[in-house]
């Protein structure tokens, strides 16, 4: 059994090792999984380190540590959720629909109106919601699970190898580097002042140098090996983060509709909210730099602003019951400038413009010609009764909001919104008691002489704000782990892990180099260093070795 | 590190990691509750027509089958008829029937009432607070609730005197 575990240096390593980790000789293990004729040096990338995913693979466990571990399902995680993302995007979330939805079938019926065959197929697969679907979370988790375990089974063996700096290794482990050199046969040169020289040169390059005996290594930037998995650890925030908006109160996104002068609840939370003032404002024709191609009449619009009050209920808690507000605070709310209290931010996203608000009518007195007064029906909030003039009140008997005849050729409202108001209204003055009716523009009277009449006015006109009301508690987290993300990159792209050794052995000496990544620029350094030293080293530097081999290379498995 | 401690270790951080996503899915499944079978009726207040307030506690004690409606609704007027008959029959039984109407102004809700011939009370929800409180999306939607104030069963879309007759008997004090 210890047979291939143990070095011929004496070291026994780990299962599953490849270059020993004392003495950076390939081990039997590894050399026997080699074709005899052609041995190839093990990777550097994990420094020859045992990886656990690679020696235990029976056990569930192990199953399962083995699946995360893998880059390849990572790859395949992150490729899926992108695409699943991209679907997310194809049509409009449930949440930005344009349109206020406020029953699940009128959803379902905006999708389908709206997209054909292709919405309903959408709105049925649930695509409408697919950004807090379980199973687009189950990804987002897997892919963190990945993270963790792909990073843990790396980062373990790689810390252990390089927290030792490798001195005294065996000749193999030298002559195996990618970048390798050793002085001819028969040339002599002053062991110690030539490591001295070499020593200076790498110091004066920045290397950290280490000696033992005629071993000599300098080393710089290893940090830059931690880079990928600082930008691990920074995703995992990010992930935490997002997944932590699911929890009730971290995160709200929600959306209402708010005519002029109403003050209505704000989801989820105490607050009420109202509508002071909607406006568009449009550029005039000398803001225009230019001469824009624009037809007669065509308008750009400028700023979309609300005034709003936000109030607290101090009643919240109970459905229905009288809200007791309080002003909190008060502003306007442009694209991109939100009002924000207590973390809640209402942004202006949307707006319906000229709604029918209120019917305003004169009152006439047909006998005299006379003006009496005016009447206003609220269309939202019709009053029962409204006194007008001396001693005349005028009452709403019916009032149809979206006015139709139903199959028994009843009057009916097809919705609750004022799309064609029907309204009608008793006159009496204590004499006469007469009735009106208003529908779809004109007016009716049930009286074929009738002593009053109405005059149609201008109806009051108002506009529909559209806001968002968004809370983000985790938007912090979130952009803290972006900022350690972003760190853990730059670690490893701008920096890069370059160790040089020198090493006498016998009358020879021996140099080797490694680097993670820019081999050129490695090169470039070694020829510097070693100008110095006036001593002939002819150095190689093998072609891609890397890549070739992690292809090739067999796993080592314990037997 | 021995390899005998690496199995609990293991299993410690994917039992964390396993946790998470229990969790996640859990949390993303869980925001569609609805307020259903056997939950405490949430308590609200409302304006019955008329003007007097009103609130659903005042009710504990009796059967209560709370119907949310619109003028608007289709099949709603078609199961009014059937409510109104049911209302009639259990009125002395201790069952109280309530028309909750959904963001309609009193006019067209009393007006309906006499349309359809509508006795039994009917509260206003004007700023539809409390179908949001019962999530309530498509109506009808009939709640039908004990003496003790919780729910037995709730039924959406129109219904029958025989449907309507077999859930008062479950709510009957």
């Amino acid at each position: 059994m210890n047979d291939t575990r143990k070095c011929e240096c004496g070291h026994t390593n780990p299962v599953g090792t490849r270059l020993c980790e004392a003495c950076g000789k390939p081990t039997e293990a590894y050399i026997q999984t080699q074709d005899p004729q052609a041995p190839e040096f093990p990777s550097m990338r994990y420094e020859g380190m045992a990886r656990r995913s690679k020696i235990n693979t029976r056990s569930p466990i192990d199953k399962v540590w083995n699946f995360f571990s893998s880059v390849k399902i990572a790859i395949i995680l992150i490729v899926i959720t992108l695409i699943a993302s991209g679907v997310g995007t194809i049509f409009p979330q449930q949440r930005y629909i344009p349109v206020p939805v406020p029953t699940e079938e009128s959803v379902a019926q905006f999708y389908s109106t709206t997209y054909g065959t292709l919405g309903d197929l959408y709105y049925l697969l649930g695509f409408h919601n697919l950004y807090s679907s379980w199973w687009f979370v189950t990804l987002l988790v897997m892919i963190g699970m990945s993270l963790v375990i792909c990073s843990l089974d790396r980062i373990i063996p790689l810390y252990k190898a390089l927290k030792k700096p490798r001195l005294n290794q065996h000749l193999s482990f030298y002559l195996g580097q990618k970048m390798h050199g050793v002085t001819d046969e028969g040339v002599s040169f002053n062991t110690s002042e030539t490591l001295e020289k070499a020593a200076e040169g790498l110091k004066k390059k920045g290397y950290r140098v280490f000696q033992n005996g005629d071993s000599l290594m300098g080393e710089k930037a290893r940090f830059s090996r931690w880079g990928p998995y600082i930008n691990h650890v920074g995703l995992i925030l990010f992930l935490l983060g997002v997944l932590l908006r699911s929890v009730p109160g971290f995160y709200m996104d929600d959306f209402v509709w708010v005519r002029e002068g109403q003050t209505i609840s704000v989801p989820n939370t105490p607050y009420y909210v109202k509508n002071v003032e909607y406006k568009t404002e449009y550029y005039s024709e000398d803001e225009f730099a230019q001469d824009l191609p624009i037809k007669e009449g065509e308008v750009i619009p400028k700023n979309f602003e609300s005034k709003l009050i936000i109030y607290l209920n101090e009643n919240e808690g109970v459905a229905g019951a009288p809200p007791k507000l309080t002003q909190v605070t008060e502003g306007s709310v442009r694209v991109n400038h939100p009002l924000t209290h207590e973390s809640i931010s209402y942004y202006q996203s949307g707006k319906r413009e000229m709604e029918l608000g209120a019917l305003n009518f004169d009152l006439v007195n047909r006998t005299n010609n006379q003006r009496v007064g005016q009447i206003k029906v609220d269309l939202y909030e019709p009053a029962a009764e409204q006194k007008v003039g001396e001693g005349i009140t005028v009452r709403v008997l019916d009032y149809y909001p979206d006015f139709f005849m139903d199959k028994n050729g009843m009057p009916s409202t097809k919705s609750s919104a004022p799309n064609n108001p029907m309204v009608a209204l008793e006159v009496s003055d204590g004499k006469v008691k007469e009735k009106l009716v208003y529908v779809s523009g004109s007016l009716i009277s049930n009286e074929t002489n009738p002593v009053y009449e109405l005059a149609i006015r201008k109806p009051d006109l108002l506009d529909v704000t559209g806001l968002m009301v968004r809370k983000d508690t985790m938007i912090p987290l979130i952009y803290f782990g972006c900022f350690i993300s972003m760190v853990g990159l730059v670690m490893g792209f701008y920096w890069q892990h370059r160790r040089i050794w020198f090493h006498r052995e016998g009358d020879r000496l021996y140099l080797a180099g490694h680097t993670n990544k820019n081999w050129f620029g490695l090169r470039q350094e070694v020829n510097q260093i070693i100008e110095p030293l006036q001593l002939p080293i002819p150095i190689t530097v093998a072609p891609d070795v890397d890549k070739k081999k992690s292809k090739k290379e067999k796993e080592v498995r314990p037997t | 590190m021995n390899k005998e401690n690496r199995t609990p270790i293991r299993v410690a951080i994917l039992g964390v990691l396993v946790a998470a996503l229990v969790f996640a899915i859990y949390s993303s499944l869980s925001q569609d509750d609805v307020v259903g079978k056997g939950d405490t009726a949430p308590n609200f207040y409302s304006t019955e027509v008329g003007g007097k307030s009103v609130q659903l506690t005042d009710l504990r004690g009796k059967g209560v089958v709370v119907n949310f409606w619109g003028s608007w609704c289709e099949p709603c007027k078609e199961e009014m008829p059937a409510l109104e008959k049911m209302w009639h029959t259990y009125k002395d039984q201790g069952v109280v029937f309530i028309g909750l109407n959904i963001g309609e102004s009193e006019i067209t809700a009393t007006q309906f009432a006499k349309q359809m011939g509508v006795t039994f009370p009917i509260w206003m929800d004007p700023k539809r607070e409390v179908t949001k409180v019962y999530k309530v999306s498509s109506i009808p939607a009939t709640y039908f609730i004990d003496k003790d104030g919780e729910i037995q069963d709730v039924f959406v879309g129109p219904m029958s005197e025989e449907i309507i007759k077999e859930k008062v008997e479950k709510i009957k004090p």
